[in-house]
């Protein structure tokens, strides 16, 4: 069963990448990429990480992977003019590709280098809690790494906000500084001037009161 | 059955394509963080197979950690990107060299 479970979420997941990088069209590859993620998820949760796979679907699924399909849709990038150099680069990328394929797999398929001796893992009881766990670990042992991750948030939202934002001329916006160092004597302007002394016409045909 | 081989095989089949990915996709800056983000995942996938065959939790707290750093790079990363394309009209890596490099 969970070898059936493997080899059908890590082909797809396989399928799922080589769409990522082939395909023309760049929403299709955020989608393929999408369908990577979720693969993936499957594979953590077989290998009993239940926290981090859920965590996968939700934060790159959910978030990183809208914010590429709004930006792929929002930039209108000349998908034809990009393509150009695909066949060009296609050797020397699947050259490097298979390189790296056939040293990994040398020590880790073919040799196996003492992979063999690591025992084959007890599932744990169905009371364990994935997340109980990983929650104590986090919390007391990396608690200053969680800090820093959390800064390292922040410093991203405030980063892409200030990246992103333009002044447009003409905006209609508020801007407290000015509000807040206004004075009177900068607003209102009095006019000393003489008071009218002559009386107006009588509008014709209007009747007087 | 399925040993820790299977899963550090599948990691680097998935790392190697995601390296392709780099070389081919030279004109499209959104598919080459898209195949860094990939990149990060076939690692993801080594930390989580190691952590489970070692029994040790340890490498899914770095997943963690490696989950939020990937979610703000990508996010700064599609900022530049959107800077960019309001300035030059184009993500292609080839015409980016205003410093010569």
């Amino acid at each position: 069963m969970t070898s059936i479970v493997f080899w059908l979420f890590a082909v797809v997941l396989i399928a799922a990448a080589i769409g990522v990088v082939t395909s023309r069209n760049p929403v299709y590859s955020a989608l393929y990429l999408v369908l990577a993620f979720f693969n993936s998820a499957v594979l953590w949760i077989l290998l009993e990480a239940e926290f981090l796979g859920i965590t996968l679907v939700l934060v790159y699924v959910g978030a990183v992977m809208v914010l590429f399909l709004f930006v792929v849709m929002m930039l209108d990038v000349n998908v034809e003019k990009l393509k150009e150099g695909f066949t060009r680069y296609m050797p020397i990328g699947v050259l490097v590709a298979a390189l790296v394929v056939i040293q990994i797999g040398y020590v880790v398929w073919h040799k196996k280098m003492g992979l063999e001796l690591v025992a084959e893992p007890v599932a744990h009881p169905k009371e364990f809690s994935n997340t109980e766990a990983l929650g104590e670990v986090l919390y007391t042992q990396y608690v200053y790494p969680f800090e820093l991750a959390a800064v390292i948030l922040l410093v991203a939202i405030v980063a892409a906000i200030t990246l992103t934002m333009r002044r447009r001329p003409g905006l209609k916006a508020q801007d407290i500084n000015k509000q807040v160092a206004a004075d009177p004597g900068s607003r209102v302007r009095l006019v000393s001037m003489k008071a009218e002394s002559e009386t107006l016409p009588p509008k014709p045909g209007g009747e007087s009161s | 059955m399925i040993g820790l081989h299977h899963f550090l095989m599948l990691a680097a089949v998935l790392f190697s394509i995601s390296v392709a990915g780099i070389f081919i996709n030279r004109k499209n800056l959104i598919v080459l963080l898209m195949c860094i983000e990939l990149m990060l995942l076939a690692v993801n996938f080594n930390f989580i197979a190691l952590s489970r065959y070692l029994g040790n939790l340890d490498g899914q707290v770095f997943v963690f950690f490696i989950l939020t750093v990937a979610a703000a790079e990508a996010a700064i990363g599609l900022a530049i990107l959107v800077v960019l394309f309001r300035s030059r009209r184009t993500i292609d890596v080839e015409e980016l060299d205003v410093m010569k490099g």
